[in-house]
């Protein structure tokens, strides 16, 4: 760093500045106008209680905070956390090999496999959850193959395990892409090193690829878990609303039950969990 | 109704509502907090008002008036300009005309307990029943609905109730009861579905009960709720919107339907009333306190009035309207529930609006959801 900067022409500070401000100034207007702003409103909401068609009134209450560890609600929170944790879980699993195995192809099988695994998103996530009932339900794909077979039918929707399906599905390919880039970023002279020196296949992967790729997995891991956490719609079309996650709790405070005031407690519990997540991430990520 | 009509939007309705949000924040005081009991002293209309110095700005569920509709009335009215602005539940409409002083809005459809709402906060016109000739056009039936009998404030649009759908070439019992939906019979265990939305989750439970539907009684919600989660681990799913999808393709064999949602034009689908009796819900045409184009307001309604125009939502949309000569026009279908009576429909009850004890029923479907 230092030598380029004295075969540099000495920087102007204030120019730079003003160029970086230039350049920022259209990211940091959308952040501050469409998220930051419209957020911190829905938040101070919070302290407010409700008005009869929705709206707040405009009258200090703490009870939307004291209503936030009434059993029911962290019943539901509870139940978000297991459904996100379990997809995250499935998602290591099945994700790990698979981004393994893809840094290890060929270049050209490489870009092959890594443009596979994005293909999904070039469909409407709806249309994609939607298309899970054809092959799931009763009279469904899946069954009518098991049923071929002579097993069956089970229940495969409308269920915790549809919900999962769902999630895994859908946020699968942010676990990969993370991983992938993890592993194939590793030296690949430390594992020729370390079999060099006798450790095994297995004791390689523990020893040197999976502690180097921690940074990638934590990455991979928050990428599934928050919008597993958060998700409204794949409970409702695969779960068939039978177990409602705290993305439906909000969404319903919102649209249906017209209490603004609960629907931004609930939200402010929702970021406050997300926020220590992501500082546990760091704080990992920087000990690996 | 209080019905999402496109849960498969979700994503807009989102953005809407983070919209809306910001919408009421820039209104600044939620008009709310100057409620006001008593309903708004009529204005002094003129019968021969210049329409063409008028526009008319309306608010509307997507698809439920003719498309062609803001031409027809610039054409047949004379107005200066109609435009139609669109709500996807109750809900937004209501923030839309509450969140700030004047909305812009002339003319309203939301349902009845929602116009009852709107009036007790004194933000109706009442209705000059003198401009509008054509609402001899409605059934008798029509002006005695509970929330606002004579038609003081609001113009009903279209009527209907809540009951059974159901598949008959599975069904091996006839369905007559709220409790064949809470308790299935085998050949319907698990392939029932049952509404989410707050009031209509109840509605199966508390009639079965013999309660009102508008109750607010903690004891008779308490039963009902303990009906309503024996009935959970019967059913398929709870479900607003697909419902009739999954009835007709089997995935479902009886689901808690409004009558216009029920698939009747299949084969072998069939709706019931059961005999404990249902809700009549009517969604309704409202002039709002603040507009100052009243009398288009007021001749916008009488001409949707007009058969013509009114039989449009029978033949189109499936649902039934209260004008007898629009009914008249239209060609019902056997077995199609635009063939129910008006007089039958006066047998539902209405859902009214509960003010505060609203949320009673928000925690009842909250419990209901999160059994698991």
């Amino acid at each position: 760093m230092k030598s380029e900067a004295k075969a540099r022409p000495a920087p102007r500070p204030r120019g730079r500045r003003l160029g970086a401000f230039v350049f920022l100034s259209p990211g940091l207007t959308y952040l501050v106008v469409l998220l930051l702003a419209p957020l911190a409103l829905v938040l101070s909401y919070g302290v407010f209680q409700r008005g009869r068609f929705g709206g707040v009134v405009y009258e200090f209450t703490t009870e939307n905070f004291t209503r936030l560890i009434d059993p029911l609600y962290l019943g539901v929170v509870a139940g978000s956390l297991k459904i996100a944790g379990l997809t995250t879980l499935i998602a290591l699993l099945v994700g790990y090999p698979t981004a393994y195995v893809i840094a290890q192809l060929p270049p050209k099988w490489k870009t092959i496999a890594l443009v596979a695994v994005v293909l999904p998103f070039w469909t409407n996530f709806i249309i994609r959850v939607y298309a899970w009932i054809i092959l799931l339900s009763g009279p469904g794909l899946v069954n009518s193959g098991l049923e071929a077979l002579g097993l069956g039918p089970y229940e495969l929707l409308y269920n915790q395990g549809a919900i999962v399906t769902g999630l895994l599905y859908s946020y699968l390919p942010l676990m990969v892409l993370p991983l992938y880039s993890a592993i194939e970023r590793l030296d690949p002279q430390l594992r020729e090193a370390s079999a060099n020196l006798g450790a095994s296949g297995f004791t390689t992967f523990r020893k040197i690829t999976l502690p180097l790729t921690v940074p990638g997995v934590l990455t991979g891991c928050l990428f599934v878990f928050v919008p597993s956490f958060g998700n409204f719609v794949i409970p409702e079309i695969l779960g068939g609303n039978k177990s409602i996650m705290v993305g439906n709790l909000i969404r319903d405070q919102f649209l249906k039950a017209r209490d603004w005031p609960f629907g931004a407690t609930l939200t402010l519990a929702l970021i406050a969990v997300l926020i220590v997540l992501l500082i546990a991430q760091a704080w990992a990520a920087r000990r690996a | 109704m209080s019905r999402i009509r496109f849960t498969r939007r979700l994503p807009a309705a989102v953005a809407v509502a983070g919209l809306a949000l910001a919408v009421a924040a820039c209104g600044g005081e939620s008009s709310t907090s100057s409620a006001g009991t008593t309903a708004a002293k009529a204005d002094d209309l003129k019968p021969n008002a210049d329409l063409s110095q008028q526009s008319l700005q309306v608010t509307v569920w997507d698809g439920y008036t003719p498309k062609e509709l803001p031409e027809k009335v610039k054409e047949k009215l004379k107005v200066k300009d109609m435009k139609i602005a669109l709500h996807a539940t109750n809900e937004e409409a209501m923030q839309k005309l509450t969140a700030s002083g004047d909305s812009g809005i002339d003319v309203a459809f939301v349902s009845g307990q929602y116009a009852q709402a709107l009036n007790e906060q004194g933000l109706l016109e009442p209705i000059h029943a003198e401009l509008i000739p054509n609402l001899a056009n409605l059934y008798p039936e029509a002006t005695q609905l509970s929330y606002d009998k004579g038609n003081k404030y609001s113009v009903p649009y279209t009527w209907g109730t809540t009951g059974i759908c159901y598949r008959s070439d599975l069904a091996k019992t006839p369905v007559t009861s709220w409790n064949d939906l809470l308790k299935p019979p085998a050949w319907a265990d698990k392939k029932v579905t049952m509404m989410t939305t707050e009031r209509w989750l109840a509605l199966p439970a508390l009639k079965a009960l013999g309660y009102s539907v508008n109750t607010d009684k903690d004891d008779e919600i308490a039963k009902a709720k303990e009906l309503l989660l024996a009935a959970k681990p019967h059913l398929l799913g709870y479900d607003d919107t697909t419902f009739g999808e999954k009835l007709k393709s089997g995935e479902a064999a009886m689901v808690e339907a409004w009558d216009g949602w029920c698939p009747t034009s299949e084969k072998n689908v069939k709706f019931v009333v059961p005999k404990e009796g249902s809700d009549l819900w009517v969604d309704t045409m409202v002039i709002m306190k603040t507009s100052k184009n009243k009398e288009a307001a007021h001749a916008l309604i009488n001409y949707i009035l007009d058969p013509e125009i009114h039989s449009w939502a029978a033949a189109n949309i499936n649902y039934k309207v209260p004008n007898k000569p629009a009914m008249e026009k239209v060609q019902v279908p056997e077995g199609s529930l635009l063939g129910i009576k008006p007089a039958e429909l006066l047998n539902g009850e209405s859902i009214i609006d509960l003010g505060q004890a609203s949320t009673k029923y928000t925690r009842l479907s909250t419990e209901i959801t999160a059994q698991s």
